[in-house]
């Protein structure tokens, strides 16, 4: 361990080409990737002005920049955006948060935790999109709907992966603390909510794509706003060129939360990666 | 049962229940430790070692007879009973600062006092200055180390050692078991340790309780006197008098492979 702070000093040669031949393969894995996106893109292009394909019914990428740029001008673009990202967001936080409240109400009654074990496994199996009509008549057509719709396909897997989390805490770790006399709330809160940080962050990963199918789905079928009423709005009226642009918009506001959710998992596995 | 012993077992029975039926683990144990006095207990794999070190520490209640600690019966954990284990256990997200103050944040006894205390005792046992680093940044031997510092921190008079060096390669092992005997020596506390290992027991103890299989009961108990430095427990293994010991608790153990 401390020779490594040391070897850092005085690199041999040696390391320093395996160093420079790791750097190069990794460029060039980023090149490919790079490499592969814009020919698509540019097939994609090509293959519509030369009529291989029909553009009304696959758009184009020259096409879906224009649509960015009129939707833009016409000043709505940010509206829809915003109003999806709020929606997932609120979404997102909401299951998080209400999901790792439950769990740690069922870590703390091991009976409540078995009587509703049957139910959780159930309702995490039924596609939550089917409550959909449910939710809409009794909330109401509205953002509140659809937020309650992203809540709902991301608490049950959040309970189910916090509570597992808790439940695999090493037993000596908590053996340990009962030595020292320590109470059930001492118990979680130096033990066993600390070791689950982990397992927490990677609830929220997979509640990131939760809440976008939540919400997207909610948006369908409550259409007022948002991209996902702007792709059943572009389908309705066979404008595909809006139905494409939205997917695109949709691909890079997912990318973005999903990698500030990486990043968080980054900063805090630096101490739990190295056991 | 002596006046004068600080921890004793007054004829002491422990059955576990489970769906599957009843474990006896220990039956009519019965023995005095003296206050300083270091205890070694062997016994066959699953006999019920930890069990004993478990009702000392007040974490299970026996099912038959009383556990004293002081001339009281155990009710529960308390502070005078220090608890290692096999593992360090220290958490990867605390600091070793952070760790060895562990036992006295939860027994709300933090304070300038207690804290300036923890950080000498890191300070006096070579970890004064890996304080503030995380417990990955640390060797096997150091954890451990850091580990029973951290039961030191609460102030015990009882050290519990559960196979503490288990998890440690057999180089480690020996150096940190010279540490930890010294360490215990020096702050003048009572312990006892529960290893497989009879060479451990018969170098670091004072004397060696065996154990046969469960349900367990004390089968002998051996006074170790070694002609050897008693601050150095290498030396004591090569003493005259290590191997007659050895033999006859490794024919008390009765140990057979299947």
């Amino acid at each position: 361990m401390f020779n490594n702070k040391a070897s850092k000093k005085t690199v041999s040669k040696e390391h320093e080409q395996y160093l420079k031949r790791i750097r190069r393969r990794n460029i060039s894995i980023r090149f490919t990737q790079i490499v592969i996106l814009i020919a698509f893109l540019a097939l994609w292009e090509i293959a519509a002005n030369m009529k291989w394909i029909d553009p009304f019914i696959t758009s184009q990428p020259s096409r879906v920049i224009d649509t960015l740029i009129s939707l833009n001008s016409e000043g709505v673009l940010w509206k829809h955006i915003s109003i999806t990202i709020l929606e997932t967001v609120t979404g997102f936080v909401l299951g998080t948060l209400i999901g790792t409240l439950i769990a740690i109400g069922l870590w703390w009654s091991e009976f409540a935790a078995k009587v509703v074990d049957p139910y959780l496994v159930i309702l995490n199996s039924l596609p939550k999109v089917a409550l959909g009509p449910v939710i809409i008549v009794w909330i109401g057509a509205g953002t509140a709907s659809i937020i309650t719709m992203a809540l709902f396909v991301s608490v049950i897997i959040t309970i189910i992966t916090v509570l597992n989390g808790f439940l695999e805490v090493d037993p000596d770790k908590i053996k340990l603390l009962k030595t020292f006399g320590a109470t059930k709330v001492q118990v979680f809160s130096k033990v066993v909510f600390p070791a689950s940080i982990p397992t927490i962050i990677s609830a929220l990963k997979i509640n990131v794509g939760m809440s976008w199918v939540g919400v997207i789905v909610g948006e369908f079928l409550v259409s007022k706003a948002g991209l996902g009423y702007l792709i059943v709005y572009g389908g309705q009226v066979f404008r595909l060129d809006l139905v494409m642009t939205s997917v695109f918009i949709l691909v890079i506001a997912a990318a973005i939360m999903y990698h500030i959710v990486a990043w968080l998992e980054k900063r805090y596995s630096r101490f739990y990666l190295s056991k | 049962m002596g006046n004068n012993s600080i921890v004793s077992m007054d004829n002491v029975s422990m059955t576990y229940h489970q769906r599957e039926g009843e474990t006896h683990a220990l039956r009519n144990i019965s023995f005095d430790v003296k206050e300083g006095e270091f205890i070694g207990i062997v016994g066959p794999s699953g006999c019920g070692k930890t069990t004993i070190l478990s009702l000392i520490a007040g974490l299970i209640k026996p099912t038959s007879g009383t556990v004293y600690v002081e001339g009281k019966p155990v009710e529960g954990p308390s502070s005078k009973v220090g608890y290692m284990l096999q593992q360090d256990h220290l958490f990867e997200w605390r600091t070793i600062l952070q760790n060895v103050l562990l036992g006295l944040e939860i027994q709300g006894k933090v304070n300038e006092e207690s804290k300036a205390k923890a950080e000498e005792l890191l300070e006096r046992y070579g970890l004064g200055e890996f304080k503030n680093h995380y417990p990955h940044q640390l060797s096997g031997g150091m954890r451990q180390r850091a580990a029973l510092i951290r039961t030191l921190a609460i102030n015990p008079k009882i050290l519990l050692l559960d196979e503490p060096f288990s998890a440690l390669d057999y180089q480690t092992r020996l150096a940190v078991s010279v540490e930890v005997a010294d360490i215990i020596k020096k702050e003048k506390k009572t312990a006892l340790l529960v290893t497989h290992d009879i060479s451990e027991a018969i170098a670091m103890s004072d004397r060696v309780f065996v154990l046969t299989k469960r349900p367990a009961t004390i089968k002998s108990s051996h006074k170790i006197e070694l002609t050897c430095d008693a601050n150095d427990p290498i030396s004591c293994r090569q003493a005259p008098e290590f191997r007659k010991y050895f033999d006859i608790i490794w024919k008390e153990l009765d140990v057979h492979v299947q």
